[in-house]
């Protein structure tokens, strides 16, 4: 039987070059639902599916405040992505105290990453199991940062996490060249697309997903669940499985259907999508 | 139980190190201004051994970073130690290498964490500090005092020229100062504190900082003319004097 002799610690490589206890800490990223970013000149909106662990409990909370000017949402370990939550809390109240001035999101990034980097090399230490959207606007802007537990980051204008991302990732695709100039309630429908491509059949209702906001003279906030059943409302988002003819803002849906399989192909060759041989941390 | 009192107390210890208790070779007053394009700011460059003019050039207005300038009177040695932090500061803020750069704010906002953390562990470092800047079109002006006590003002002096020259600036300044204005308002300053402040010694700089950068004058003296009355019998009708 056989048994891969190289993933038995965080810092043993394979002979083909890989780490392969930091790969399985990307697929843990994979296994949380959906968290959505995407971002216009001014404005940062973040989204995220609520999973429930069982009908009896309640979901976890998968989008934080950092500060005014930066929030997360996590996919993967929820417990793994408070703890980075309050570190980069942590690290922009200290800035904060210093300079009296917001921490730059991208230095905010850079730090969490080398947060993320060292766990890779220590053979005592295991990787962060969460991917965080890191959503912010500082003197340069708005930000968006994708960081994942390789202690790799990037910055997207648009960019989904989680299990079934790939569906939102292809409606961004499809749509981002737009959100530059977006307005703030276009971004914020666009994310509420962008969530519902995610769900597998179900209808997209505010119990089950959350969306926050950033931007200018707006510090970030998590909107309350009746202002985001009121958009999904007014957006006349509904589920998947009911006939998309029926609401005339998404039209296209019939033609995004047969676009969202050839664009998980385009994705793959893009490099969106992991390649069996590729590590994830490629990505 | 019973020791507690008999021991020699820590603040009173002989072996224990010593703070600085008083200052050694001090700087005079620094004198500063908002004007139309940014900041001008005056010191002169004397440093004063206790009350002995004993240097004749030192440079109390050093540029820190791109957007900043700093001026400081008191002890010289600590305003060059506060330089050697800064310069690591900026050299680490440089090291992101992200375009992101602290302005005028945040480095004042950093010499008052500074001055007050060193007065919190009783060893201040002895200065008054001016932090003059402009950063994205924005003017910045600010003090820091010894013991971490910080404001911003559209005109600010440390030292004598609390006395001397703030008044003449409540009067004088506007917002709208050319840099020609400035220049003679500040010096009109200079002037007076050249008189009326035994340390303040007739060489002095003057510095601006704008969008572009900073520039810093060579040295230059001030006209004076030391034939007013007062001058001459200075004691004269001041009962009470030798």
């Amino acid at each position: 039987m056989f048994r891969n002799q190289y993933d038995t610690d965080v810092t043993t490589w394979s002979p083909a070059g890989r780490l392969f206890q930091v790969e399985y800490a990307m697929e843990a990223v994979k296994q949380g639902s959906a968290a959505i970013g995407l971002r216009s000149k001014t404005h940062v909106v973040l989204a995220c599916v609520n999973k429930a662990n069982s009908e009896l409990s309640s979901h976890q909370k998968k989008i934080f405040k950092v500060d005014d000017h930066i929030g997360v949402a996590i996919a993967g370990l929820t417990a793994d992505g408070r703890v980075l939550s309050r570190y980069m809390r942590s690290e922009c109240i200290n800035y904060n105290y210093t300079y009296e001035s917001p921490l730059p999101v991208g230095r905010l990034v850079v730090q969490l990453a080398d947060k993320a980097q060292v766990c890779t090399q220590r053979s005592w230490k295991r990787p962060y199991g969460v991917g965080l959207l890191v959503g912010g606007l500082d003197e340069s802007g708005a930000h968006l940062y994708y960081n994942c537990p390789s202690g790799n980051y990037f910055e997207y204008q648009a960019f989904a996490i989680g299990s079934r991302s790939q569906a939102a990732k292809t409606y961004l695709e499809r749509r981002f060249e737009n959100f530059t100039n977006s307005s703030r309630e276009d971004l914020i429908k666009d994310a509420l697309i962008a969530t519902r491509e995610t769900l597998q059949g179900e209808k997209l209702r505010s119990s089950i997903c959350t969306i926050a906001v950033v931007g200018v003279e707006e510090p970030f906030h998590i909107l309350d669940q009746d202002t985001v059943q009121k958009l999904i409302d007014a957006f006349e988002i509904v589920g998947q499985d009911e006939p998309p003819a029926a609401e005339p803002d998404v039209a296209t849906e019939p033609g995004a259907a047969a676009e969202e399989g050839a664009g998980a192909g385009d994705g793959a060759g893009q490099g969106a999508v992991a390649e069996p041989d590729v590590a994830p941390m490629d990505i | 139980m019973e020791s507690n009192q008999a021991k020699p107390g820590l603040l009173c210890n002989p072996e224990a190190s010593q703070r600085t208790l008083y200052p050694y070779v001090t700087g005079t007053s620094v004198v500063a201004l908002k004007y139309k394009d940014g900041i001008l700011m005056a010191a002169d460059m004397g440093g004063s051994y206790g009350s002995t003019l004993r240097y004749k050039s030192v440079e109390r207005m050093k540029p820190i970073g791109k957007h900043s300038l700093l001026g400081a009177s008191g002890e010289i040695s600590d305003f060059q130690e506060l330089l050697r932090y800064l310069d690591e500061l900026i050299l680490y803020d440089n090291m992101w290498d992200d375009g992101n750069s602290l302005g005028p704010k945040e480095v004042h906002n950093y010499l008052t964490r500074v001055m007050y953390n060193r007065r919190n562990k009783f060893n201040p470092l002895w200065n008054s500090l001016v932090l003059g800047g402009v950063k994205k079109g924005q003017k910045y002006l600010g003090m820091v005092s010894m013991i971490g006590v910080n404001f911003e003002d559209n005109h600010v002096a440390t030292g004598f020229g609390n006395h001397l020259a703030r008044p003449i600036l409540r009067d004088e300044w506007h917002e709208n100062l050319t840099f020609e204005e400035g220049v003679k308002l500040l010096e009109k300053c200079m002037r007076v504190l050249l008189y009326r402040d035994r340390s303040a010694v007739n060489k002095l700089q003057i510095s601006k900082i704008t969008e572009e950068g900073v520039t810093i004058s060579q040295p230059y003296s001030l006209k004076t003319f030391w034939g007013f009355s007062a001058f001459e019998n200075p004691t004269l009708g001041a009962e009470g004097s030798w």
